[in-house]
């Protein structure tokens, strides 16, 4: 078991036929059982084109008709990348993970009104993507660094995400998934619906959380880890050195009107009994030692 | 992205909000026959800086004669304006707004945010206006009113009165207020905003409704689909190193410190900060190199980090995903040759290819302290930088 996906999942790349799409489908579909879990590939106008031994279709209610496909990655260009999750979202894809950096918030808050009575697990935008260990790789995270195991990782950066991987594959600690929930202001997943995942899922021991200044998604996780986590959590809050109104590269990254400083999020999540470190360096360490 | 207040004014002018007759001005002239073309006896003078709290770093000045515009004028054009958003380096005033005097007899709060729990935008109104709205946030939470919009109904007019109603403007007003606020949020939705305040939104003597302040900010993300706001940035109000990374696809923010340091992924150059600063030392700058650091965009963020003479030394960050460590080191050695460094440099380097990439740094010949691991590298950074 793990969470969101498996080696049974059969998957979907939206934009497969451009330079990004092709790229991250090829180096997936070599990873794992990437060959038998990608399906298909969608770009309008591009269907019956074969990419990476994908066949592609022209909507992804095509390719899930032929191919009976139940996940789909995005790789669309940000201007047409909430209507690529609409398209995904009304043809009954299960889960959507959206890799698309820089799609406009009022794009992504008109897509999750839409969303609202729909089944569809949105992941993302602008994230790295999920990984189950020696099973499926959706996204554009280095596959090789990742071990299987019993850890559940969720974290709202990319390259901080493989960091802590590596990490903890260093210490024999392998994970049974790793989501990247992104660093948009106005997203899918959040910390709090990933932590739920990981304690219902009888394969995953412990967790990981990587969280980030702005917002306060962390605090909302951590009060409900406070009522309802059966399971050790260990976490990194990035940015306690960041100043106020300064945007740190991600949209969502800023503390603004006084809210979403890492200090408050590192206080409500040990207040929840969740052991924060300071030293981005240890944060494996930490983990290993709630074991 | 922010704009100017006279160019926010202009924006709720376009959506028939009121606001004070106005004109932006460049020079003291200007000014002063702006005052004239407006006519009355009473004009403000106000400083056009994208920081907020001007009022109280003395750069808004309520003019009763002609000559009274003019020393103003001459006075704020050019002076350097230090508030609680500028930073102690503080922002010199190149533009004014000189607006008719405004008879007020209350003076309230509006704004419109993004909410990130309920993936709304929220519209906020207070009472509490003229002040610093934190403040009000902080200390007396239950005089700021919010509704949430749904994006497909729009701010309804229900909410938008009883919002009216909920802050005091007076009965005979809250259908012109109501109006007014549904303006407003038409106005934050057409534009893609991110941010839009009225601080103080006035009640006048007659029960009018203005608007006496405008402050906008838009999602970045949007803006290629408004070449009408591109128009109106004001490079002068930005960092001009931080415009100049961004030409490379850097995305940098000048910090106090003297370490430098060139990151990949934003998450993980905040993570770098926070380490450094933990090893005693302080970060000169966030740096996120993005998916690529080719040599171009290392010699680039080497050359923006080594203008300041505060700099005492440089770490590099690189986790190796997709970008594969031996291209980033070439990229590396390439750099320092380039612009010949002065201060030592750091380096440590994980993931795809990285023996290769640790392999070419030590062949280089460059004078390259290399680091196992985040904590050998900042502890290392904090030492050779004397700390």
């Amino acid at each position: 078991m793990s969470i969101l996906i498996n080696k049974d999942s059969r998957v979907i790349t939206q934009g497969i036929t451009g330079k990004t799409g092709q790229f991250h489908t090829h180096h997936s579909i070599d990873y794992a059982n990437g060959k038998t879990c990608y399906v298909a590939g969608v770009t309008p106008g591009k269907g019956g084109m074969e990419v990476e031994g994908v066949p592609v279709f022209n909507t992804v209610t095509e390719a899930r008709e032929a191919t009976d496909a139940n996940v789909s990655v995005i790789y669309v260009p940000p201007p047409f990348a909430a209507a690529a999750i609409g398209e995904a979202v009304d043809a009954g894809i299960e889960v959507v993970i959206c890799i698309t950096e820089g799609i406009p918030v009022k794009d992504m808050i008109m897509t999750r009104a839409r969303m609202r009575d729909s089944a569809t697990i949105l992941v993302g935008p602008n994230c790295p993507g999920v990984i189950t260990p020696e099973e499926i790789k959706i996204g554009i995270m280095p596959g090789y660094i990742h071990k299987k195991g019993r850890i559940g990782v969720v974290s709202r950066s990319g390259t901080l995400t493989y960091e802590v991987v590596d990490q903890l594959s260093k210490l024999g600690l392998g994970q049974s998934t790793c989501v990247g929930i992104g660093g948009d202001p106005v997203n899918g997943l959040k910390h709090l619906d990933v932590m739920k995942l990981f304690n219902d899922d009888p394969d995953t021991d412990a967790v990981v959380m990587c969280g980030e200044i702005g917002g306060t998604d962390e605090e909302e996780c951590a009060e409900w880890i406070a009522d309802n986590m059966s399971k050790p959590v260990a976490a990194f809050i990035a940015g306690v050195t960041a100043p106020p109104g300064k945007r740190m590269g991600h949209a969502g990254a800023i503390i603004s009107g006084g809210k979403g400083t890492a200090s408050e999020k590192i206080a409500a999540l040990e207040e929840a009994g969740v052991s924060v470190t300071r030293n981005p360096a240890e944060i494996g360490e930490l983990m290993r030692s709630r074991l | 992205m922010k704009i100017h207040e006279y160019q926010g004014k202009q924006i709720l002018r376009e959506y028939d909000v009121a606001v004070p007759r106005g004109v932006a001005c460049f020079s003291v002239d200007d000014a002063v026959s702006a005052a004239q073309d407006l006519g009355g006896e009473v004009w403000v003078v106000k400083a056009q800086i994208h920081a907020g709290g001007r009022g109280k770093g003395g750069g808004v000045k309520v003019a009763k004669s002609i000559d009274e515009v003019k020393s103003y004028a001459d006075e704020i054009l050019g002076m350097t304006l230090i508030t609680h958003q500028t930073g102690p380096q503080g922002q010199v005033v190149k533009r004014l707004l000189v607006e008719e005097g405004a008879d007020i007899k209350d003076e309230l709060y509006i704004g419109l945010v993004v909410d990130r729990s309920s993936q709304k935008v929220v519209f906020m109104a207070s009472s509490e206006g003229g002040t610093e709205i934190e403040k009000v946030a902080e200390e007396t939470p239950e005089k700021i009113h919010k509704e949430l919009i749904d994006p497909e109904a729009g701010l309804t007019n229900e909410q938008a009165r009883s919002l009216a109603a909920d802050i005091g403007i007076p009965v005979s007003a809250i259908e012109e207020a109501a109006e007014l606020f549904k303006k407003l949020y038409q106005a934050f939705w057409d534009k893609d905003a991110s941010l839009a305040e009225i601080n103080p939104l006035i009640v006048t003597n007659d029960d009018r409704i203005i608007a006496l302040d405008a402050k906008i900010n838009f999602d970045d993300n949007a803006l290629y689909r408004h070449p009408e706001l591109l128009e109106m940035r004001d490079l002068d109000e930005e960092d001009p190193d931080e415009i100049e990374a961004a030409k490379f696809g850097l995305s940098y923010i000048s910090l106090d410190g003297n370490i430098g340091c060139l990151v990949n992924g934003a998450g993980l150059a905040m993570a770098t900060m926070d380490i450094i600063k933990l090893y005693g030392a302080e970060p000169a700058n966030f740096l996120d190199v993005g998916g690529g650091a080719t040599t171009e965009q290392v010699t680039e963020a080497f050359k923006i980090m080594l203008k300041s003479d505060k700099l005492k030394a440089i770490l590099v960050n690189i986790f190796g995903g997709i970008m594969r460590c031996d291209v980033v080191a070439e990229g590396l050695v390439n750099a320092a040759r380039e612009v010949n460094l002065k201060v030592p440099l750091v380096v440590r380097l994980e993931g795809t290819n990285v023996e290769k990439g640790r392999e070419i740094i030590e062949q280089s010949g460059i004078e390259i302290i290399t680091a196992t691991n985040m904590a050998d590298a900042a502890e290392k950074v904090s030492a050779v930088a004397g700390n």
